[in-house]
């Protein structure tokens, strides 16, 4: 009985662990998709086929190109960013004047677009890297070595876009349109660029988080579905548009997704996690940070 | 006016004469897919046309096609009761997530993420319990061997036909009839501001609610007939974020705020489904996803209100 308490706990541990790593990831995509709504006042829906794009776009430079890993990734980044961009400028830029929800539906249409796109381009089949990275041997716990890598680049990415948005001009003016939309154009801030520069950025996020999912995940069309909503979850629980809310509410998740499937299957884990964010939502249904008023 | 009723029962009529007069099974089962999603279409914009946007109506069919066939499959449970207990079970899903939202005011992008989550979720549980589902591989309802009628499980293309009218008819019922409700006009007052249709007296989380509730019912009926008619289901057809995105595309191409929208719009999308995969044969996968989608974007920017209602609108406009 005890050596089985022993083994059952290594295995809590190596779950929680695994838990925090995978955590690193989600709260990247969480920034990216609150970037974008704390800025612009938008959701993109299809956040998840951003990274799904960039993942094939690793998948041809790596596989087909012969590129190594490390001067295959900024491309993808700068990839997904011009596609962020370019879904602003011809998607939601023409739609800012609408209603919000009217935004949120053309971008459930290019959603529809880029799915079938990489159907119609890239076939349906499971294709990876075919990098396997050594795995981690700590004591009797297991850990990949892509996740570390991802946990450390995430959390890499998310210091930088901090330094971005603190000390640059370009971030300084990103957070203050972020606070009042009307004010800005009248102190002589160029809204369309900056909007354009946060979709970029936004993009850049998706594409990050796309080099460091393909180390662990297989890229095939459908890849969004399975992260995507988990994503969203996490940004309506930390209050759409708060980045430290996102940030504590993708550990969170991390955690309920790894724990879950330690005792069952993973799908299960996402399911606990969906019931844990009905529960928040009586409890804390302005997100988890905000502030009673 | 009642020239209206008359254009309408005549057309009705027509309808119900058809499959008598014309028995080309391909049209006639083009037809039924058209009738039974435009039910499901029809039930969506119940609440999408007061600003309730839901994409999890996908999850809602899911429940209704799955929890039908299961209880076939498993139990032996008639659908004849499976479908009553198939709607119940998408009801109960619908309030344990609408509740607290409407509650507790999460409304706009908030909701229409959390239902976005319900479907992809609701996926994901028929995935998880492939060993009673068929997972991602699809289920199909058992032949039954005995009372046709009982099993609803019907190989004529003519019965299924009817049924599907009836449904279809009794959706537009429905839709007309919250149109002249005062349900309307306090979800009309809510869409504007909640603050002030809750000052003016209507009960906020009720209202929503019950059209809520009546939206989802309506879709479990559509996914479990779906099933019946069909006799296969996968997670990817009627449940999931393609199924719910696809009703918001049929619905907005052909006219949100019109009662024949909905059915302008599934003709669209069925035919146009359909003569991709003619054309181009096993070649279409994907491609009419992509026509999909290029088409909702175009539609959003430049005919929001779509075909049927841009249509009528512009017929007001002369007249007046």
């Amino acid at each position: 009985m005890q050596g089985f308490l022993d083994i059952f706990d290594i295995y809590l541990l190596e779950a929680v662990i695994n838990g925090i790593l995978l955590g690193g990831v989600l709260a990247l995509l969480a920034l990216g998709l609150n970037l974008i709504f704390g800025v612009i006042d938008v959701t993109w829906i299809c956040y998840a086929e951003l990274v799904m794009i960039g993942m094939y776009g690793m998948y041809y430079m790596v596989q087909v190109f012969g590129l190594p890993y490390w001067a295959a990734a900024p491309f993808a980044i700068m990839l997904v960013a011009a596609l962020g961009a370019a879904l602003h400028y011809f998607v939601i830029a023409p739609l800012l004047t609408a209603a919000p929800i009217n935004q949120l539906l053309a971008t459930g249409g290019v959603l529809f677009i880029l799915q079938s796109f990489a159907t119609v381009a890239f076939g349906i089949d499971f294709r990876n890297l075919g990098i396997r990275l050594p795995v981690l041997t700590l004591g009797e716990m297991h850990f990949s070595y892509s996740r570390l890598l991802s946990f450390i680049a995430a959390l890499a990415g998310m210091i930088v876009v901090y330094l971005f948005m603190t000390r640059t001009f370009t971030g300084t003016a990103i957070r203050a349109i972020a606070q009042d939309r009307q004010i800005m154009s009248l102190m002589g801030v160029d809204t369309k660029r900056i909007y354009l520069v946060t979709s970029a950025l936004g993009g850049a996020l998706a594409g990050l988080a796309a080099c460091l999912l393909v180390l662990q995940y297989d890229v095939h069309p459908f890849v969004g579905l399975s992260f995507g909503p988990i994503t969203f979850l996490i940004c309506v629980l930390g209050g759409l548009g708060n980045f430290i809310g996102g940030f504590i509410a993708a550990f969170v998740f991390a955690e309920i997704i790894s724990l879950g499937g330690l005792f069952s299957d993973l799908e299960w884990g996402y399911v606990l996690a969906f019931a844990f964010f009905i529960v928040m939502m009586f409890i804390r249904p302005a997100g988890l940070m905000a502030r009673r008023s | 006016m009642n020239s209206r009723y008359a254009a309408w029962a005549i057309g009705l009529a027509a309808l119900i004469a058809l499959p008598f007069v014309y028995r080309e099974p391909y049209h006639l089962h083009l037809l039924v897919l058209i009738l039974i999603w435009s039910f499901a279409y029809t039930s969506w914009s119940i609440m999408g046309r007061f600003g309730l946007v839901s994409l999890g109506h996908g999850g809602f069919m899911g429940v209704g096609a799955y929890v039908t066939a299961l209880l076939w499959n498993h139990l032996g449970v008639s659908p004849w009761i499976g479908i009553p207990v198939s709607m119940v079970a998408a009801g109960v899903l619908a309030l344990v997530v609408a509740y607290p939202c409407f509650r507790f005011r999460i409304t706009g992008h908030y909701f229409v993420l959390v239902t976005l989550a319900l479907s992809g979720i609701v996926l994901q549980v028929i995935t998880a319990t492939r060993d009673y589902t068929g997972g991602s591989l699809g289920y199909t309802p058992n032949r039954s061997t005995g009372n046709k009628l009982w099993a609803l499980q019907f190989d004529d293309k003519t019965t299924w036909y009817l049924i599907a009218l009836g449904v279809w008819v009794a959706g537009l019922v429905i839709w007309r009839a919250i149109d002249r409700s005062m349900s309307r006009y306090a979800m009309e007052a809510i869409s504007e501001d909640e603050d002030a249709a809750a000052a003016a007296g209507v009960n906020v989380t009720a209202e929503k609610l019950k059209i809520t509730l009546i939206s989802a019912l309506m879709t479990a009926l559509a996914g479990a007939l779906y099933c019946q008619y069909q006799m296969f289901i996968s997670p990817d057809t009627v449940s999931g974020i393609a199924v719910s995105l696809q009703m918001v595309f049929a619905v907005i191409v052909g006219g949100l705020y019109v009662s024949l929208g909905p059915t302008i719009g599934a003709i669209i999308t069925i035919l146009l489904a359909e003569s991709l995969r003619i054309g181009f044969g096993t070649k279409a996968v994907g491609w009419d996803n992509l026509v999909y989608g290029v088409l909702l974007v175009l539609f959003i920017i430049f005919l929001p209100k779509g075909i049927l209602g841009s249509i009528l609108e512009r017929l007001k406009w002369k007249k007046a």
